[in-house]
C-alpha cells in the first residue's frame, strides 16, 4: 500500500528543490547580467573596435559548448559562466559604441533595453504562473535554431539586409519561446542545475537584446 | 566584414549546426508531443511579443 505521508513528503521535497534552483538561477542571472553590463561599460569607455564583438561571441560560444557542460556541476562552473557573460558583455560594448555614435543611437539602445526587460519579465511571469509544461516546444525550438543558423550562415556571404531583419525577428520569437521552455523546465524539475539554467536564460536575454537593437536600428532609419 | 572574420564566423556556425544536429534528431524522435491547447498557450504570449516589438518600432520612428 502507498504511504500518503511518504508521497506528501516527496512532493514537498521536490517543491523545495525546485524553489531552490529557481532562486539560485535568478540570483546568478542578476549577478551575470550586472557583470555583463559592467563589462559593456568598460568596453564602451575603452572604445573597443566593432570586430571585438565577433571575437567575444566566438570565444563565449566555444566556452559554452566545450567548457561549461564539463564544469557546471562544480564551483568552477560559476567562474566559467561569469567568463562567458563577461566576454559577451565586453563584445556587446563594441556594438553599443557604434550605436552611441548615431544620432538616435542612445534612444534605440534604451528602447531595446526596456523592451528586452519587458519581454523577459512578462514571459517568465507567464511561465511561472501558468504552471504549464512547455517541454513539447523542444523539437520546435531545435528545428527553429537549425533554420536560423543555416540562414545566418547563408547571410554571412549574401549580406542581404532583408534577410538580416527576418533573422533578427525569428531570433526574438525563438528566444521568447526558449524563455517559456527554460522557465517551465526549472519549475517542473527538468533542469536541476542552476548554472545551466542561468546560461540558457542569459543567452535568451542577450539574443533578444541584440536582435531588438538591430531591428530598431534598421526600422528607426539608423 | 573582413574575409577572415566571415570564414571564422561561418566555421563557428557550422560547428554549432553539428552540435545541434544530435539534439534536434533526439527531440524529433523522442521529444514530448503537444497536447490539446498547448500551442494556444504559446502562441498568445508570442503574439504579444510581436505586438510589443511593433510598438517599440513605432516609438523610435
Amino acid at each position: 500500500m502507498v504511504n500518503p505521508n511518504y508521497s506528501l513528503a516527496r512532493g514537498a521535497e521536490r517543491a523545495l528543490a525546485t524553489n531552490k534552483v529557481l532562486k539560485n538561477t535568478y540570483l546568478l542571472l542578476s549577478a551575470t547580467l550586472a557583470f555583463s553590463a559592467l563589462m559593456a561599460a568598460v568596453s564602451v569607455a575603452a572604445a573597443v573596435p566593432s570586430w571585438m564583438y565577433l571575437v567575444s561571441v566566438i570565444g563565449a560560444m566555444l566556452l559554452g559548448i566545450f567548457v561549461l557542460p564539463r564544469t557546471a556541476n562544480s564551483s568552477s562552473g560559476i567562474g566559467v559562466i561569469f567568463g562567458i557573460t563577461g566576454l559577451l558583455g565586453f563584445g556587446l560594448g563594441a556594438i553599443l559604441t557604434l550605436y552611441l555614435s548615431l544620432p538616435k543611437g542612445p534612444e534605440v539602445i534604451a528602447t531595446a533595453f526596456g523592451g528586452t526587460g519587458l519581454i523577459f519579465l512578462g514571459l517568465s511571469g507567464y511561465a511561472l504562473t501558468a504552471k504549464r509544461d512547455f517541454s513539447f516546444l523542444g523539437g520546435f525550438l531545435f528545428a527553429g535554431m537549425m533554420v536560423v543558423v543555416i540562414a545566418m550562415l547563408a547571410n554571412i556571404f549574401l549580406a542581404l539586409p532583408a534577410l538580416s531583419l527576418a533573422i533578427s525577428a525569428a531570433i526574438i520569437l525563438l528566444m521568447s519561446a526558449f524563455i517559456l521552455y527554460d522557465t517551465s523546465r526549472i519549475v517542473n524539475g527538468g533542469e536541476t542545475n542552476y548554472i545551466m539554467a542561468t546560461y540558457g536564460l542569459y543567452l535568451s536575454i542577450f539574443n533578444i537584446f541584440v536582435s531588438l537593437l538591430q531591428i530598431l536600428g534598421i526600422m528607426g532609419d539608423e | 566584414m573582413e574575409l577572415f572574420g566571415k570564414i571564422a564566423l561561418a566555421a563557428v556556425l557550422a560547428m554549432m549546426l553539428l552540435f545541434l544536429w544530435p539534439a534536434f534528431k533526439q527531440w524529433q524522435e523522442q521529444g514530448p508531443k503537444a497536447g490539446p491547447g498547448d500551442w494556444q498557450s504559446v502562441v498568445l504570449p508570442l503574439v504579444l511579443v510581436v505586438g510589443l516589438v511593433v510598438l517599440l518600432i513605432a516609438l523610435v520612428r
